[in-house]
This record gives structure tokens, sequence and C-alpha cells, in this order.
């Protein structure tokens, strides 16, 4: 039987133009897709499944896809739900914060020093879900 | 400013993997936050893929400026999916070509030249907003 080796995943951020955890989130999934995972993680903007066409719809179909969402209300695994595929790992920021008993950041455009720290934390989490991914060994 | 001004509501693209995206987010909070802040407002562009309800009642009760990162204008798309046409529509790329002196880089996070062009880009929107919220054309 051919196995069909699993080669990149893809990362779906919330954007949370308007909770100051989205701007966690676009931070932390940054450094995921630049620097702890770039050949592993690919992206895709989230409105593109609505605005987009066939390409971004399929965009779960041809990789495993993480959601990070900034908020309960979950869009980015909402999204990518409805419009491509059901998400390999849905990662939640404020129970990651939780986790770890730190604070939700209070800007939505600068970061202070610990709350970039704790972005770092988040990305290193994603990174994680990533590698178990890859290794077939995602829970 | 009249004292009776609406709301306007400012979407930018909410992409993570172009520049330009990052800049229309922050000439986004450029307005909100510095040049007309409690007359502009946002949400989360993705609300609106989910159809919320806040969200919708948002963009469907005051008029809507986009800022789109790239020309598949998710913003303006994402607005007109709920039946809602723009007030303004804009390409972020727009006002670097009318500012080349200020390249942006950066993606998550603008670099300077990103943030200046970001604060010049929302002071030469504060006169739509402005015709906006005095009951201008929608």
């Amino acid at each position: 039987m051919i196995s069909l080796e699993v080669l990149k995943v893809g990362i779906v951020s919330c954007s949370g133009e308007a909770v100051c955890e989205g701007t966690l989130s676009r931070i932390a999934c940054r450094r995921v897709l630049d620097d702890i995972r770039p050949a592993e993680t690919v992206t895709i903007c989230l409105p593109l499944f609505l605005a987009g066409g066939k390409e971004e719809r399929e965009f779960a179909a041809r990789y495993p896809t993480i959601t990070v969402d900034g908020c309960e209300k979950r869009c980015a695994q909402k999204s990518t739900e409805k419009l491509s595929g059901k998400p390999a790992r849905s990662i939640l920021i404020p129970e990651i914060l939780k986790k770890h008993g730190l604070e939700a950041p209070t800007s939505l455009r600068d970061l202070s020093p610990e709350e970039k720290a704790s972005a770092q934390l988040v990305a290193e989490e994603i990174a994680r879900a990533v590698d178990e991914i890859l290794n077939g060994t995602e829970g | 400013m009249s004292q009776k001004a609406k709301k306007v509501v400012v979407l930018p693209c909410s992409g993570i993997g172009k520049v330009y995206g990052a800049l229309a987010r922050e000439t986004a909070y450029e307005l909100m936050d510095r040049v007309r802040p409690g007359v502009v407002v946002t949400t989360c562009l993705p609300l609106l893929v989910i159809e919320d309800s806040e969200a919708k009642q948002l963009v469907t009760a005051n008029p809507v400026i986009t800022i789109d990162g790239c020309p598949k204008s998710c913003a303006q798309k994402s607005v007109e999916a709920q039946g809602v046409t723009p007030a303004q529509s804009f390409q972020a790329i727009n006002f670097y070509k009318a500012h080349k002196d200020l390249k942006p880089d950066g993606i998550a996070e603008l670099d300077e030249n990103g943030r200046r062009l970001a604060a010049i880009a929302a002071d030469e929107l504060a006169r739509v907003v402005d015709d906006l919220a005095a009951g201008g054309v929608r």
C-alpha cells in the first residue's frame, strides 16, 4: 500500500483586527512560518476562503491544517471547517495563555516584551503541533 | 466635524502574508486610535465569513471603508458578500505609489517606513471619514 507522506502543514491564523489576541496570533504564526518551521509550513489569508477561488477552498484538502484562534468565536476554525475541511488541530490562544498562567495582551498594535514572550510560547506550541502532525503522532 | 457624526467602519485586509496587508491594518489602527478616535471603528474581517450577527449589523448600519492589501480584495468582497457595498474601497499599495520614498517592510510587524506611511495614509483618509460620518454619499 502506498503511503502518502505529509510534507507541509497549513497554518490558518485568526486575523483578529479587533482583539489583542488576534495580534498575538498573527505574530506567533509568522514566527512559525518565518523562523521556527519555515520549510514545513505554509499559510493562507483567512478571508481568502471567502474571496478566493477553488485553489483557496482546496487548501485543507491539500494540507493538514492548524487553526489558531484569538477568541472563542473561533473564526479560523469555523471558516476552515465551513469552506475547506476539518483542521488537524485547532489552537485557542486564551487556553494556551491560561495553561501557562500568562496575562492576555492589552494592545492591538504593539506587544510589550512580556507579550512578545507569550507570542514566542504560542509559536512553540504551534511548532510542536506541526511536528506531531508531520510525525503522525497528533493526539 | 459634526457632533452628530456616525460611526465609520474601516475594514482592512487581514492577511498575514503580504506587507501591504500589514500596511492596510496599520492604517486602520492609525485612523481608529489617532486620527478619528470615537468615529472610526473596526471589526475582525473573518467574523463576516462566519456570519457573526454583531459584525454583520456593524457593516449594514454604518458606512464602510475597505483597505485591501492585494488585488484579491478580500476585505471589499467580504463586505459585498453581506449585501453591502463599501462606501469607499482602497488598495494599500496605492498609498506607497503616492509616497515612494516610504517603502514599507515587515508583515506581522511593520518597519518604521511602513508606520510612517500608514500615518500619512490615515491623515489623507481623514477627509473621506469626515464626509461619511457627516452623512456623505454612501
